[in-house]
């Protein structure tokens, strides 16, 4: 097992930057998640580490020494595809082999070493039978165990469940779990899905557009956002434009905007005076029998949406503005309503992208 | 290693092109050269070979014959292709792959080897020799060559917008007539040209088929060539010149609908 | 759909039972296999057998061998792909004739060629047109574009990402080649491999322009013509041709044992330490 990977790495094609001086250090038997929207260079930067593609510039060490010079074929890591590249040609058995048998090890063992990767990934019995043959989640246990064959120093992922159905992907994505749990293998993950990078990661890198906004454990990231961009990635739903008005000893913040005056948790010092955006998700606002009180808004519903256990609501305050609440009782549309945004769930921003 | 490997993969490639621009150049300076005996370039050039060969060659009869042969060919082979690639393509029946076998083979037996045959056919019924019996013998392979170039339009044309024509009140032929023909005039279009520029180039049927007033320009490029020495070469190769101009014209309409790789197999996907 | 089916049976089908039927008839009348005999033993016509082999086996052999190198290597894209394709198309389009009468002048010896091999001091140069060699390089530049534009569409029609896992398994070119790819494209070859030497056998243009069409390049091809066009015994062409389809048939299935053999013996599968 390897100890450290560390990169920094600028990918150009032609003109465009893809990735800009993106650096990370992963440890040893860390699961690491890149998480950013389509297009912000995921891939790219997993096919980097890969070697499959060239750097622009930079470097990638692990354990210390440069490995920018070796082919694809001389990192002995493991890569699941998110089409999975099965070879169509090969069965199952021969797909998983396929790695072992170019480093040319007995016959015996490689046997061996295949089955208990089939039994890892729970299709022993289907080790005849040829990809075209298999429904979806499987060839992506297939594609797994290819890639866990070789005792891979650095497993890659990329997007390896975004062609399931919802329920196969909360099973694999359990599966992906235990596996990981039961070998530590450092892995880096690329997704483009919020839940599957939480619950997956030990830590998490927001991308975008080449760049990384945040890095953090997921708890971090998801109760910290430290810019907008990362707020809406995690599913902040309300933001509030604010001006800073002061500080609690707490450490809370205090600010002003139009609607209301909200105490909440900054994730940066933040001067008084200054411009920021209070921020809370759907979830964490409550509804309140008040219609006014510190961090209490009141409005009008205009949509629900009923969820099974819960409602999505949306309400225009009387500026107009929106805010969206997911609320365990029903409402009626039409109704005044206040709704309470917790001092303890509202996270103050500072104000632009920070990018 | 795998640099000398594609240097040298890229010398032969290079080569084989400038082959190609030699043979055709080669016809080109010829056929303007008033004299050309073993030297780069003839030492006078001219244009009176062309006016030569289309007078001594009676180019206006062969090129009438040639366009009336080809449009003939073009118009049939998409008037009969075009309903049986439809149905090729959206409907299973028993008989569907010996069908598919039966348009597949005339044009995987080269044309020699059942040429003959229907060449003794057709004479026996005194079609040989005639401009219809080279229409006929020339359709043998074309017919299933716009049927294949036809069908995967056809099957690219999603069955639920053929569904949603006939849900909002479209009857079967205002379906066709709407629906169908218009999203498959890209289709008829490539097929079109394709069939209308190889039936140009096509030699061994017309060859065979072909009498003293039904030669189509290849054919009588053909004779010309096997005939050399009774006329000037250069008249020959002004003739050769007004031939790659027909089919070079084609060939760039064809080009702008189909890429290269696509002009040469179209019957792989289909085994 | 039923008048195109008609029209084949009519004018495909029937000519071709029509010429067996015909080929199989006595001078007399009758049932007979005189025509083959005839063909058979007259050692002027058998020659044509040989002869046509002799071109369209070695010629297969080197068009698709070369075709598939030089897809292979382009199979992700080089530079100046386009003009390339398209210079390629160049001889397919303008068919054998017009190639046949470019050939007989650029390698001729007036040609280009030989004034360049003049040039440089070469004045032994062995003739290039009117024989055997001539027809071999008729039929490569007619067919090493056909065969290779056809093996490019194949080839690049293969998921890029299979090669990519290969390698990130630790699969060099070669064992990417032999273990992925080539498995891969062998239905490709073989259906070019069937294509090439079928059109080869039934050489005819380039045999007689560019060949010595009485001697060294007389094909089978040119023995059926000159029964039915010159001696006007149809009978007896139609023997040839049915011959020459034989032929071509024996050819195919030996292509298709051979793909059959190689898939059955391991060199498409990979099992594990088979090695
Ligand atoms: N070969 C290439 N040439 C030019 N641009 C490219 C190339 N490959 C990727 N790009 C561009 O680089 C950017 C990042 O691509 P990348 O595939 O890494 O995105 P991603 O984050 O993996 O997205 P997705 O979630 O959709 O897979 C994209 O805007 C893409 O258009
Ligand atoms: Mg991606």
């Amino acid at each position: 097992m390897i100890s450290a990977l560390s990169f920094r790495l600028t990918k150009r094609f032609g003109t465009r930057t893809v990735l800009d001086e993106f650096a990370l250090e992963v440890h040893g038997g860390e699961f690491v998640t890149f998480l950013g929207p389509s297009g912000c260079g995921k891939s790219t930067a997993l096919n980097l580490l890969a070697g499959l593609i060239p750097a622009t510039s930079g470097e990638i060490r692990l354990d210390g020494s440069p490995i920018d010079h070796l082919p694809p074929e001389r990192r002995g890591f493991g890569m699941v595809f998110q089409n999975y590249a099965l070879f169509p040609h090969l069965t199952v058995f021969d797909n998983v082999a396929f790695g072992l048998a170019l480093r040319a090890r007995p016959r015996a063992e490689i046997a061996q070493r295949v089955r208990r990767m089939l039994q890892l990934v729970r299709l022993t019995e289907f080790e005849a039978r040829y990809p075209s043959q298999l429904s979806g989640g499987q060839q992506q246990r297939v594609a797994i165990a290819r890639a866990l064959a070789v005792e891979p120093r650095l497993l890659l992922l990329d997007e390896p469940l975004s062609n399931l159905d919802a329920k196969l992907r909360l099973e694999m994505r359990s599966e992906l779990k235990r596996l990981h749990a039961d070998l530590r293998l450092t892995s880096i993950y690329v997704t483009h899905d919020q839940s599957e990078a939480l619950s997956l990661s030990d830590r998490v890198v927001v991308l975008r557009d080449g760049r990384v906004m945040q890095v953090g454990t997921p708890a971090e990231i998801h109760d910290r956002p430290r810019t907008r961009f990362v707020a809406d990635f995690m599913g902040y739903r309300n933001f509030f434009p604010v001006t800073v008005d002061r500080i609690e000893p707490g450490g809370l913040v205090v600010a002003r905007g139009k609607d209301v005056t909200l105490t909440g948790r900054p994730v940066t010092p933040l001067a008084p005076g200054s411009a920021a955006v209070a921020a809370v998700r759907p979830e964490d606002v409550e509804l309140t029998a008040e219609l006014a009180g510190p961090n209490v808004v009141r409005g009008t519903v205009r949509l629900t949406e009923y969820l099974g256990r819960e409602h999505d609501v949306e309400v225009a305050l009387d500026s107009g503005t929106m805010v969206m609440a997911r609320v365990e009782r029903p409402v009626e549309v039409g109704s005044a309503v206040g709704l309470r945004l917790p001092s303890e769930r509202v996270v103050v921003l500072p104000a632009g992208d920070g990018a | 290693m795998g640099r000398l490997w594609h240097v040298a993969v890229y010398l032969f490639v290079v080569g084989f092109v400038l082959n190609l621009v030699g043979i055709v150049g080669h016809v080109l300076v010829s056929s303007f050269a008033r004299r050309w005996f073993a030297t780069p370039l003839p030492n006078a050039f001219t244009t009176a070979w062309y006016a030569y060969s289309w007078r001594e060659f009676q180019l206006d009869q062969v090129l009438t014959v040639t366009l009336v042969v080809a449009a003939s060919v073009t118009a049939l082979a998409l008037g009969l292709g075009f309903p049986a690639a439809y149905l090729l393509a959206r409907h299973d029946f028993r008989a569907k792959n010996a069908l598919l076998l039966l348009f597949f083979l005339p044009l995987l037996i080269p044309q020699m080897t059942y040429g003959i045959p229907l060449a003794t056919t057709l004479y026996r019924y005194r079609i040989g020799g005639t401009v219809a019996g080279v229409i006929a013998a020339n359709l043998v392979p074309m017919l299933p060559l716009a049927i294949f170039v036809l069908l995967p339009f056809f099957e690219q044309i999603s069955v639920n917008l053929e569904w949603a024509a006939r849900v909002h009140g479209a009857s079967r032929f205002q379906l066709f007539r709407r629906v169908i023909v218009p999203l498959a005039v890209p289709g008829l279009l490539t097929a079109g040209l394709l069939v209308l520029v190889t039936t140009i180039a096509n030699f061994e049927l017309t060859f065979l088929l072909s009498g003293a007033g039904s030669q189509t320009l290849v054919v009588a490029l053909y004779y010309a060539v096997f005939a050399a020495g009774m006329r000037p070469i250069y008249s020959v190769d002004a003739m050769a010149v007004i031939y790659m101009a027909l089919v070079l014209a084609l060939l760039v309409l064809v080009l702008r609908f189909v890429r290269p790789t696509q002009m040469v197999f179209r019957l792989d996907r289909r085994n | 759909m039923l008048p195109a089916a008609i029209y084949l049976l009519v004018m495909f089908v029937y000519p071709f039972a029509y010429g067996v039927i015909l080929s199989l008839q006595a001078k007399g009348g009758g049932i007979s296999v005189a025509n083959y005999l005839a063909f058979l033993l007259d050692p002027w016509q058998v020659r044509t057998v040989w002869v046509t082999a002799s071109i369209a086996v070695p010629n297969t052999v080197l068009t698709v061998l070369l075709a598939l190198v030089v897809a292979y290597s382009m199979r992700r894209g080089v530079w100046m792909e386009r003009t390339i394709t398209t210079a390629l198309v160049l001889p397919i389009a303008l068919g054998t004739v017009l190639v046949a009468e470019g050939i007989n002048g650029f390698y001729g010896p007036k040609g280009w060629l030989n004034q360049g091999l003049l040039a440089l001091g070469i004045t032994d140069a062995p003739r290039l047109t009117h024989n055997y060699t001539g027809v071999m390089i008729a039929l490569l530049v007619q067919h090493f574009p056909f065969c290779f534009l056809m093996l490019l569409g194949y080839i690049s029609g293969i998921d890029p990402g299979l090669e990519a896992a290969a390698r990130v398994l630790g699969a060099g070119p070669w064992a990417i080649f032999r273990r992925v790819m080539w498995p891969l494209i062998a239905p490709g070859v073989a259906i070019a491999f069937a294509l090439v030497f079928v059109m080869n056998f039934g050489v005819f243009p380039s045999a007689v322009l560019v060949g010595q069409p009485a001697g060294a390049t007389r094909t089978i091809a040119i023995a059926a013509y000159q029964q039915a066009f010159e001696h006007s015994d149809m009978a007896m062409a139609s023997a040839i041709a049915v011959v020459m389809g034989g032929c071509q048939l024996l050819g195919l299935g030996l292509i298709l044992v051979i793909r059959r053999r190689m898939a059955a013996t391991g060199v498409a599968t990979v099992g594990a330490g088979k090695r």
